[in-house]
């Protein structure tokens, strides 16, 4: 595969249509045209042109603009799938999505679930998809900024007179060119900002070519984008996880290795009041009940300085006091931690008061830490109760009789006391459940009286990190950035020339046509010169 | 000719540096979920927790003996299941495999009520925070991780230990 020797003398690079130097047609069928496709300046898109090994393949594959376009395409009636059902992201978390979606949606959840539409967004062939986007991104603009700035870099004054007979604005009148209109010419030019060169008696005016290069500057910052997108894969860029933490709890933040712990000193619930709050939310308040006007968490943030092995055990110094609102996150480090949700009125703690049956004295209360429970209570005077079993989340019995917990969580607490009384040293069993209370061993002179209840709120936090943030920001003011470059500004020329007795007038711009012809005629306003005219009618 | 092969290397370049990208994020996005669970062949990671009695237990310094690391709950009734055979077989490798018995995190009195209702005497500790748990990614109760004297993961048994075979074949395993 040669190069391509112009007429001119100028070596084009195989593939070129236009002679990247005086502009004539290499190629037969532009030679037929009557106006040249100007778009790549004519310029060899060198993809097209090698294609001997798999790496030439691959690369011309995704150097097709077709090809990009299509990925597009796919990408957009793939993405549309996803918005068909809901994700598996936003069904509820206590049904399985191989459940979940046959039944609310009957067979066609079943379907959609069994080709994987239930979580698309994360699926590799649509992570694929947009990989194949990345990379054609890439080739397409290199196979095409690099010879296109060759093409304009190297671009002649006195262009070749076929070039500029199929340029879309055209004239050609015999005569010369008479320097007084020349001087007007180059005057209004400058005026309009136009760089002028000028070569044997021939005048290229060009402005704005930069504009060229938007579409790139453009396409550089989509890739950048994209590759903040992706660098949220890799450990320690990108961290959103869910804490439940109980009031008075300390506990490890997640995503932090174990550096940071959070406690939740409270969590308050205020709702907007009649009378005590402006009277604009008084409409709202009586039609739906209740609105809230504040989720909060006092938050005391701890740094963990024994932080060696899982399971040492934590010496926290505190980092500071914070109060996480709504859309008020606690911020360290590159953390924020967001008030995300919450679960009021969890049993913490059960109040028994040891009572006597016949006389309904009482003789002490005990209270019973719903998570750390005592073995022994002493009431004193010779009175105690001692645990003998502790049951969460009671469901029945054992064969054996044995009580049965089927999760660590106290959502249905149950006891098995004995009671220790000056009468009975040995003790009564009693075993107790809310509302309930059964005497496994026989009748008890004793009672464990229910007396209260400790209840305290939940609340959920979200730990957030995100350090492609800036990338992605940077990705998008670069997009902006190419996509004004390209959008408000033009590319235009303007050829000159004489020849063989004729002048001969052509104009160029990427867009806004008319413009340019406004331009050009108010340049031409007062002079002997042809004013070029679109051939372009449509 | 030259010039070419200069082509040739820079479009290979550019699209090994492509696809090693898209390569890599694939690859993270698809072993995302089970990244952070551990696998038999793994070093099992070093750890730190004081057990009933207040002893520390580090797992490096189980180094020359084989470990059946054990995660449990008293709630859960295959837990309960294999205790006695764990117990047993505690008594039988004295020296040679040690058990740690690691709670998710639930009350001292739950506990030690629970070691003393099953006559237990292999130590136990509670993990407090979770932090164990999580660093093995352990998700259903009971699992128990096989460490071998060089401490490398050689089994990791999700679900109950029904027979004292199966808990002493564990055993035979690990045996220095």
């Amino acid at each position: 595969m040669g190069k391509v020797k112009c007429e001119c003398g100028h070596v084009n690079p195989h593939g070129t249509i236009l002679c990247e130097s005086c502009g004539r047609s290499l190629t037969d069928e532009a030679k037929k045209e009557n106006l040249v496709d100007m778009r790549y300046e004519g310029s060899a898109r060198r993809s097209q042109t090698y294609n001997k090994t798999i790496i030439d393949k691959v690369w011309n594959f995704f150097s097709s603009v077709k090809v990009g376009i299509w990925i597009i395409v796919l990408i957009l009636v793939a993405a549309s799938f996803g918005t068909i059902l809901p994700q598996e992201f936003y069904i509820p978390s206590n049904v399985g999505p191989e459940v979940y979606y046959e039944d609310v949606y009957g067979w066609f959840g079943k379907i959609y679930y069994m080709i994987g539409f239930h979580d698309l967004y994360n699926s590799i062939w649509f992570s694929a998809l947009i990989a194949a986007l990345g990379v054609s991104l890439v080739i397409c603009s290199l196979d095409r900024v690099i010879p296109l700035y060759r093409a304009l870099k190297t671009q002649r004054v006195d262009r070749h007179e076929s070039f500029m007979k199929k340029q879309r604005l055209f004239a050609e009148q015999p005569g010369s060119l008479q320097e007084a209109d020349m001087e007007k010419v180059r005057a209004e030019l400058k005026k309009k900002h136009y760089k002028i060169r000028e070569k044997n008696g021939s005048l290229l005016a060009e402005k704005n070519r930069f504009s060229r290069w938007g579409p790139y500057v453009n396409h550089i910052g989509l890739i950048l984008f994209l590759f903040g997108a992706m660098l949220r894969s890799v450990q320690g860029m990108y961290v959103d996880e869910l804490l439940w933490i109980r009031e008075g709890e300390t506990m490890q933040i997640p995503g932090t290795d174990g550096e940071y712990y959070v406690k939740n000193d409270q969590f308050t619930l205020e709702n907007y009041e009649e009378g005590e709050d402006s009277e604009v939310f008084n409409e709202a308040i009586n039609r739906v009940g209740t609105v809230a006007k504040n989720y909060q968490t006092d938050a005391i943030l701890y740094r963990d300085e024994n932080n060696g092995l899982p399971g040492a055990k934590p010496e926290l110094s505190e980092v500071k006091h914070d109060d996480i609102r709504v859309n008020e996150p606690m911020k360290f480090d590159n953390f924020a931690v967001y008030q995300t949700s919450f679960r009021q009125d969890e049993m913490k703690a059960m109040h028994f008061a040891l009572t006597n049956k016949e006389t309904g004295r009482e003789f002490g209360e005990v209270v019973v830490d719903l998570f750390d429970q005592q073995a022994m209570y002493d009431l004193g005077n010779g009175y105690k109760v001692e645990l003998l079993g502790y049951y969460p989340d009671f469901d029945g019995f054992t064969e054996e009789g044995e009580p049965i917990s089927k999760s660590p969580l106290p959502n249905k607490p149950a006891f098995l006391f004995n009671m220790i009384s000056p009468e009975k040293p040995d003790g009564e069993v009693s075993f107790v459940e809310i509302q309930n209370t059964m005497e496994p061993l026989g009748e008890t002179t004793y009672k464990m009286a229910f007396k209260n209840l400790e209840t305290r709120d939940v609340s959920a936090l979200t730990i957030r990190k995100d350090l492609t943030l800036p990338i992605l920001s940077i990705g998008g003011i670069i997009f902006m950035i190419g996509v004004i470059q390209g959008a408000y500004w033009n590319h235009r020329r303007i050829w000159i020339r004489e020849k063989d007795g004729s002048i001969y007038m052509a104009g160029h711009t990427n867009k806004n046509w008319h413009g340019l012809k406004r331009e050009i005629h108010t340049i031409l306003e007062g002079t002997a010169l042809p004013e070029p005219e679109d051939r372009q009618t449509d | 000719m030259d010039k070419k092969k200069k082509r040739l290397y820079i479009r290979t370049a550019i699209l090994g540096v492509l696809a090693g990208l898209v390569i890599y994020t694939l690859y993270t996005n698809l072993t995302k979920e089970s990244r952070g669970t551990l696998e038999v062949g793994e070093k099992a990671p070093d750890f730190v927790l004081t057990d009933m009695n207040g002893k520390q237990h580090r797992l490096s310094d189980y180094e020359g003996k084989g470990v059946f690391l054990n995660f449990w709950g008293t709630w859960c009734e295959p837990c309960k299941k294999e205790m006695p055979h764990m117990e047993k077989m505690a008594q039988e490798y004295a020296g040679e495999v040690e058990i740690l018995a690691v709670n998710v995190g639930e009350s001292n009195f739950q506990v030690q009520n629970f070691a003393d209702q099953y006559g237990l005497t292999f130590p136990i500790a509670i993990d407090k925070s979770k932090e164990v748990m999580n660093t093995y990614g352990v998700n259903p109760l009971p699992t128990t991780f096989m460490i071998t004297p060089d401490g490398t993961i050689d089994q990791i048994v999700i679900g109950g230990l029904i027979a004292e075979d199966q808990v002493r074949a564990l055993f035979e395993q690990v045996k220095p």
